[in-house]
């Protein structure tokens, strides 16, 4: 294998992980508050409808990206009264949210499919992009991907460093305790969960706008589970998230390469590996003893009411 | 005699439409993907729609699309013909357990599915002849190609898949001896991101002209990025990608369903396993592009010609497998038995099948 093909490879990792980067880092953020949403799927798809609608009919990729994270998060809205609110069970809301995601983009896309749009190109950024090898690897993409660094180390320091990233973890952890310090769970968790719809619309916007610009129904086939699996591949950790992305990438870029290259090892044996990891983590995790160290959030998917005591 | 004509005409007309008022045939159809999937399930629900334009009040249709294969598959075929559906259409190949098992229940209703091959008394099948368009589309990649590299993107692979491969790469074969395919499957029937990375895959490695076995648009769009060339399936895949786009092989079901609709009014309906082609406008090349070179255009129409007629059949011996052995003699054609039954590659291709 030569140096090229390497580059090309790793290339295609970032661009295919990115929209898992996305729907994963708003995934994440949502479940350190306590809440699993399970409607990612269904946001996405109605990002990516509403992107490229808004796109389509405006001219403009920055007005469908907008347009797609409005739709996200209005979508997250629907999710976070039903459970936040009125204290709908969250599994149950989320796949009903999925569903609902599902049908209806299929729904309003039914007048763009087989309709094109240009969607963004790539920029090499100068100087960085000069860089041997991490340069066409790293800085010849287009802006949503740049973004999404931006965004992965924005969200690392302010989890890890500032007080709204402690606010948050003591929500998840502990809702009770965090309300008898006078910190307000509900709005903490409105504004996870509308963080997550927001990424989730991104997501679905990067791939009707950049990964294949097209519309077609139940276009992203899945990603939405594959974030949620990523979350607890990652263990709940920020930086892992953009490993644990790029790492699903790889993976399924190098089934496809390897393949064309006419090796013999078998390729769904590395199409299966990302999940395979998930797995073991999974198990770890329900072993008591490691639950501490993998910072799964204490009361993820239990509802809060603030006038009920612990 | 003019009045009198025309009386009866009338009297016919209305005591026609009296009976057609009565009792519209009820069939219902079950789709793996959605409609809107712009390949299989879509053009399935197109003959849908052709049955009912062809006949009117006459039948009644009903459909379930993004049906999973396996369990829910017999809850739902089970439901419409409890509705009380005369015919039954359902169109995976996953579907063939589970409508064999419901078509056992209820013995009055009739059931065809496709692509599969257990036949029963009120259970018939019915498969396209889609190796005859990817020979074609063979021939075109052949005659296209400036890197002697064109690509294959497989879905999964299963005797059809594996059967279309062979075809394409023996029509390729048959216009261009240097020519090399890569096949990459993609273990999936519709991801339109993982259709799109293993398009690039195969770019990346010097291949200029793309084949799918996959549903979506989503390779031609690929190629149309990189200036390169790729052929549509399933349905008429053009308007993604006005420059790559060489042509479209079209699946087209309405000629089959309307004859089986008007089979069972007819009280002539019988199970078969019905296998149709370009001969039965079952298959049609769309779309076209008019900037091919005009050699190339002329050899697909010729091919097209000798295939319509019956008088050229792909799988013809002399075939030698990749293996080195006979795999089809000489003078013989595949029987359609056969033809379900290819697991293996011809030779020149130097993959080996993925198990």
């Amino acid at each position: 294998m030569d140096s090229d093909l390497i580059i090309q490879i790793l290339f295609a990792a970032v661009k295919t992980g990115t929209p898992l980067l996305f729907i994963a880092l708003g995934e994440v953020i949502c479940e350190k508050s306590g809440v699993l949403n399970l409607g990612q799927e269904g946001m996405m798809l109605m990002g990516a409808v509403v992107g490229f609608l808004a796109a389509y009919s405006t001219g403009s990729a920055g007005l469908g990206v907008l347009a797609a994270m409005i739709m996200g998060c209005v979508m997250s809205l629907i999710f976070a009264v039903l459970v936040l609110h009125i204290g709908a069970n969250q599994v149950a809301t989320g796949l009903a949210l999925t569903i609902f995601g599902t049908g209806l983009s299929a729904f309003i896309g039914s007048g763009v499919v087989g309709q094109t749009i240009q969607g963004f190109q790539p920029i090499a950024i100068p100087l960085l992009s000069d860089i041997p090898f991490l340069g066409r690897i790293l800085f010849s993409h287009d802006i949503l991907v740049y973004s999404s660094f931006i965004m992965t180390f924005a969200l690392i320091f302010i989890v890890n460093k500032t007080r709204i990233g402690l606010t948050l973890k003591a929500v998840g952890e502990n809702p009770h305790a965090a309300n008898a310090i006078g910190i307000k769970v509900l709005r903490v968790r409105y504004l996870a969960v509308m963080f997550g719809g927001i990424m989730a619309g991104i997501s679905g916007a990067y791939m009707s706008l950049v990964y294949t610009p097209m519309w077609v129904e139940n276009m992203t086939a899945g990603r939405g589970w594959i974030a949620l699996a990523l979350v607890v591949f990652a263990s709940w950790r920020v930086g892992r998230i953009m490993l644990g992305a790029y790492l699903f990438g790889l993976a399924s870029i190098m089934h496809l390469v390897l393949q064309g290259l006419g090796w013999s090892i078998s390729p769904n044996l590395l199409a299966m590996l990302p999940y395979v990891a998930t797995v073991i983590v999974m198990v770890i995790i329900s072993a008591d003893k490691f639950k501490e160290k993998l910072l799964a959030p204490r009361s993820l998917g239990k509802s809060f009411d603030p006038r009920q005591m612990a | 005699m003019k009045l009198k004509s025309l009386l009866v005409g009338v009297g016919l007309l209305a005591g026609a439409s009296f009976v057609q008022a009565e009792e519209p045939l009820k069939v219902g159809f079950v789709y793996v993907g959605p409609v809107g999937d712009l390949g299989w399930s879509y053009e399935h629900d197109m003959g849908r729609k052709g049955l009912e334009e062809y006949f009117g009040d006459k039948v009644k249709t009903t459909y379930v699309e993004n049906v999973p294969e396996g369990a829910d598959a017999e809850r739902v075929i089970t439901q419409l013909a409890k509705a009380g559906n005369d015919l039954i259409f359902t169109t995976s190949f996953g579907f063939m357990n589970p409508t064999v098992k419901v078509a056992k229940r209820f013995p009055k209703v009739k059931f065809e599915h496709a692509t599969g091959y257990k036949l029963s008394k009120n259970l018939g099948t019915y498969v396209l002849r889609t190796y005859e368009g990817r020979y074609i589309s063979g021939v075109t990649a052949g005659m296209m190609t400036k890197t002697n590299t064109i690509g294959y993107i497989g879905s999964f692979p299963i005797p059809e898949v594996i059967r279309d491969i062979n075809a394409a790469y023996m029509g390729a074969k048959s216009v261009n001896p240097d020519v090399k395919m890569k096949i990459v499957w993609a273990n999936t029937w519709y991801d339109p991101g993982k259709e799109t990375d293993a398009a690039n895959a195969l770019m990346d490695q010097g291949v200029d002209v793309m084949l799918q076995h996959t549903d979506s648009p989503a390779p031609l769009i690929a190629a149309e990025k990189r200036g390169l060339r790729a052929i549509g399936q399933a349905s008429d895949q053009s308007k993604f990608a006005p420059n790559a786009h060489i042509f479209s092989v079209r699946d087209n079901w309405t000629p089959y369903y309307i004859k089986q609709v008007q089979a069972v009014m007819d009280g002539t309906w019988k199970p078969k396993d019905f296998w149709g082609g370009f001969q039965d406008d079952m298959l049609t090349l769309a779309s076209i592009n008019p900037n091919l070179p005009k050699d190339v255009r002329a050899k697909i129409d010729a091919t097209l010609a000798s295939i319509k007629s019956g008088e050229f059949k792909p799988f013809t011996g002399p075939i030698k497998d990749n293996k080195g052995n006979i795999a089809v003699p000489a003078n013989h054609s595949l029987t359609d038995k056969e033809l379900a039954q290819v697991n293996w590659y011809v030779e020149g291709i130097t993959d080996e099948i993925p198990h």
